[in-house]
């Protein structure tokens, strides 16, 4: 229901400011165009998408995909408690994981995406667990090894050293989701089902 | 660096199929299987993609999250965030090619070795488009209740917009 609540929240919020601007004009070009933005944007991540679907299942097939799981089960089973004998979860989250700890961020969402699936099979008329929660925050705080596109657009601006930011964006990193996880634990015990 | 990055995709590419097909693997079904799944997936996100970027799109054209901006300018600064990266920060959790366009704005403004400048590349560098990961995710999922994960998300946002003006400051 957030999102719900979000959602009709953005669009009331639109409408009230556009009246009051006299931009309705806008808004209502904005919301065609927007409608028409996300299946370009569903169509541009297609084939990646689809492409990082068919490498985990070559993964899961010849046994690399457990091997990840494997070496990244100590860690899971401490954030993914309830999903930890769900193997295909494990896996998946496990590659998404590695995806986002190379930088691949066109990667890891796919993967991500397969990981929630997995885990949404363990859950009941819609109602997102704590393991789902915990990998959406995850994900929302990723951690970037190397901001390659932000790297770029600082060259582009002329920056001396274009990645001397990096100490930087680790700590940030770390800290926010570190953060995150702090929050999605305190916060699963308030917001009991 | 960058070379390191387009190096990594093809090889990791080429080193998994080898390694399967070493296996025994029919990898050629493996992958096309794999990537039916991904259109599925393609299909099952659409739906929250366009009530997102309807909503993105009005919100935008509306001035609404521009009198937002305005609004917060004092609050930021009291929590150590120069107030110049104020639109940065608003449209980074909901659309990220709009934030990549606020951050470049910003560092071509302010210059990328000045304090603004390197506050914005560290806040792009090392947070994500949380609304956009959340409606894809339990899009994908068929999840309805999302119960704390928005709250919990936005407190790692905030997290590393309070961090990155911290780090920006002290550590470059």
């Amino acid at each position: 229901m957030a999102l719900a609540w979000i959602w009709t929240g953005m669009v009331v919020v639109s409408v009230v400011f556009g009246l009051a601007t006299g931009r309705m004009e806008l808004v209502g070009k904005a919301a065609l165009e927007g409608a028409g933005a996300a299946v370009n944007l569903a169509l541009s991540i297609c084939g990646v998408t689809c492409l990082w679907t068919g490498v985990m299942e070559i993964m899961r097939r010849s046994g690399v995909a457990a091997g990840l799981k494997a070496f990244f089960m100590p860690l899971l089973s401490v954030l993914f408690p309830g999903s930890r004998h769900n193997r295909a979860a494990m896996e998946a989250v496990s590659a998404n994981v590695s995806a986002n700890l190379l930088g691949l961020g066109n990667a890891a969402t796919p993967l991500g995406i397969k990981a929630a699936s997995e885990m949404a099979k363990q859950s009941r008329g819609g109602v997102a667990t704590d393991d789902l929660c915990m990998l959406v925050v995850l994900n929302t705080a990723s951690i970037q090894l190397i901001p390659a596109t932000v790297a770029a657009l600082r060259a582009a601006a002329g920056a001396a050293r274009p990645f001397d930011i990096l100490p930087a964006v680790w700590i940030t990193s770390l800290a926010s989701v570190t953060a995150g996880i702090l929050a999605a634990r305190l916060l699963a015990r308030l917001w009991r089902r | 660096m960058t070379a390191l990055g387009t190096l990594v995709v093809p090889v990791l590419i080429g080193t998994v199929a080898a390694y399967a097909l070493g296996r025994r693997v029919d990898v050629f079904a493996a992958l096309t299987d794999g990537a039916a799944e991904g259109l599925r997936v393609i299909m099952k996100i659409l739906p929250a993609l366009i009530a997102l970027l309807t909503g993105i799109y009005m919100l935008r054209a509306s001035g609404a999250l521009d009198a937002l901006v305005s609004l917060c300018t004092p609050v930021l600064s009291l929590l150590g965030i120069p107030p110049e990266t104020a639109s940065l920060i608003f449209i980074r959790p909901i659309s990220g090619s709009g934030a990549l366009a606020v951050g470049s704005e910003i560092i071509n403004k302010y210059g990328p070795d000045s304090l603004v400048g390197r506050t914005a590349a560290v806040m792009l560098g090392s947070t994500e488009t949380t609304f956009y990961i959340i409606a894809v995710y339990f899009g994908a999922a068929g999840i309805r209740k999302t119960r704390y994960a928005i709250p919990a998300a936005l407190c790692a946002d905030l997290t590393g917009f309070i961090i990155a003006s911290l780090t920006a400051r002290l550590l470059l």
